[in-house]
């Protein structure tokens, strides 16, 4: 850059080209394998012995189409769907405020506060631990079991929603933890020596810059999630994937299985282009950062 | 003035494991005196600054700021640390925030100044130290020696009647030194009180009323920069500024 003399534009002009067409290649090669791969799944699925069956039980456009908007005595998928949705976006909030208060918890130091410590390491590795289909059955079965006011006599889905939040929470709040973890205690001490208290160094200086670095791995978490809000049918609430069974079982097809499969997959691969675009900006401003 | 000094040490004892790097250190400094601290790397200059304010907790000893022992069970030492400045050799200042949000953070939330109060008292900080035009910047788009001189604003605008400088001029290029050193000199002239610990010897001479040598842990001498640069008395002090003088840093 220093030396822009007459020959600099000449070889960097030369590496444009270069990597343009390097990069039409590119495009070229990876269509043709991608064709190549999907002609031999295709292949494969055409040439089976039972490939007119399949077709006609998983792929027939009229039971794809009857199974997605519902049917008389059959509930619409993309109706149940949306319950997916509503699920997926009450938990989504719910965990991220718990998963912080169990992460604050488990950084707060002294003596006096190990009992909550406590507490909230016993929490993360019970619920890490536990499969959340357990949890679901507990929680679905169990509360409503205890005869208690109120608490007992709730919604399917808020049983399944609490089961989902416990479960994600102990992860999200690993999550927290490492980002918390990762700002440097150089930060903690620069805030105290200026007079902030332990948890104004915590809310305006630590947690910013941990929320920051593990927004990637934080939703990477939520695409989880967003799957796992199926499970919730188990007890009895009619969303997507229980609204396909419901249209299987009485329709012996099971298009309708395909139809929830791609409604999972349309909402969460926005999700995962998102994590994607913000993991490539953040080395983005790392390697900006380490030139600086 | 008749709280007595600035600062008092003493006996204060600092190990880190089984490492123990203060070994005892008793110090006072005067209001408006300007004490550096010189000595070789790891012999607790910086270790000394950090347990001035109690973010590095100490073993044993006595702290008293201005007549108030810091040390004192059921002390806030928040509220003693308000009037304490500390100055890293890392700046330290927070990556996400704006030049203008980290050096009114404190004052808005330690000392509860409304914004514009802050913001104003800032903004006079940054023009005085030739900043002003960077108040909107991030930390990592300034030089080193733009963000010391910004954390250097951030310690002044909570309006600190002692100053601890811990070798604020080391993590800096050569050239950006003299930009760091002249705010240091200015705020001297203006009787701010200050501790510094430094590898700049020149400047220690020129600057500090008075020179303290640690080597492991203790202050092995101390007086007037004239004395302990020109005859010191203790034999190490001898070899260390020899080895200084060696290394063309004198």
């Amino acid at each position: 850059m220093a030396e822009g003399g007459p020959g600099a534009p000449g070889p960097s002009a030369d590496a444009g080209r270069g990597s343009r067409a390097l990069g039409n290649r590119g495009v070229l090669v990876s269509s043709a394998s991608t064709v190549l791969f999907f002609a031999v799944i295709a292949l494969i699925v055409a040439l089976s012995p039972g490939s007119e069956v399949v077709a006609e039980r998983f792929f027939n456009p009229k039971n794809l189409w009857q199974s997605l908007v519902g049917s008389t005595g059959n509930p619409s998928v993309l109706g149940a769907f949306l319950l997916n949705v509503k699920i997926f976006l009450v938990a989504e909030v719910l965990i991220l405020v718990l998963a912080l208060v169990i992460a604050v918890v488990r950084g707060i130091p002294g003596p006096v506060f190990f009992p909550f410590r406590l507490l909230a390491i016993v929490y993360t590795d019970l619920f890490r631990g536990v499969p959340l289909i357990l949890v679901l059955y507990m929680i679905g079965f169990g509360v409503p079991g205890l005869g208690l006011p109120v608490v007992s006599y709730l919604p399917d889905v808020i049983y399944g929603v609490i089961s989902l939040v416990l479960v994600y929470s102990a992860y999200v709040a690993e999550v927290y933890r490492a980002g918390i973890e990762s700002v440097h205690e150089s930060q903690n001490a620069a805030a105290r020596s200026l007079g902030l208290t332990r948890w104004q160094s915590l809310r305006f200086v630590v947690l910013p810059q941990a929320i920051r670095r593990v927004i990637p791995p934080l939703l990477n978490d939520f695409i989880g999630l967003q799957k796992d809000t199926a499970l919730v049918s188990v007890l009895g609430s009619v969303e997507a994937a229980r609204a396909a069974q419901i249209y299987s079982a009485s329709e012996f097809n099971y298009a309708s299985y395909v139809v929830a499969a791609l409604l999972f997959v349309l909402i969460t691969i926005p999700l995962a282009r998102f994590t994607d675009r913000l993991i490539a900006r953040d080395k983005r401003r790392r390697e900006a950062g380490a030139l600086a | 003035m008749s709280e007595g000094p600035a600062l008092l040490l003493e006996d204060v004892r600092k190990s880190f494991g089984e490492n123990e790097v203060l070994k005892g250190i008793d110090l006072t400094v005067e209001p408006h005196e300007v004490v550096c601290l010189i000595g070789a790397s790891g012999s607790g200059k910086s270790t000394l600054l950090r347990c001035v304010n109690l973010v590095e907790p100490i073993d044993a000893g006595r702290v008293v700021v201005e007549g108030e022992e810091i040390t004192a069970a059921g002390v806030d030492a928040n509220r003693i640390r308000r009037r304490i400045g500390i100055v890293y050799q890392a700046y330290n200042l927070f990556p996400h925030m704006t030049v203008l949000r980290n050096i009114t953070l404190a004052p808005r939330e330690a000392l509860r100044q409304d914004r514009a109060q802050a913001e104003e008292n800032a903004r006079r900080l940054l023009d005085r130290f030739g900043l002003l035009d960077r108040e909107n910047e991030y930390p990592d788009r300034l030089s080193g020696g733009q963000q010391q001189r910004v954390a250097i604003v951030r310690a002044l605008a909570m309006r600190p009647h002692l100053m601890l400088l811990d070798e604020v001029t080391s993590a800096l290029d050569p050239e950006l030194v003299a930009e760091v050193l002249s705010v240091i000199k200015e705020l001297a002239r203006e009787g701010m009180t200050m501790l510094i610990a430094t590898h700049e010897m020149g400047f220690a001479r020129d600057l500090a009323d008075r020179v303290c040598f640690l080597e492991a842990g203790r202050i092995l001498e101390q007086g007037p920069p004239n004395k302990i640069f020109t005859s010191p008395e203790n034999p190490r002090t001898r070899q260390f500024l020899g080895r200084i003088i060696e290394a063309g840093r004198l």
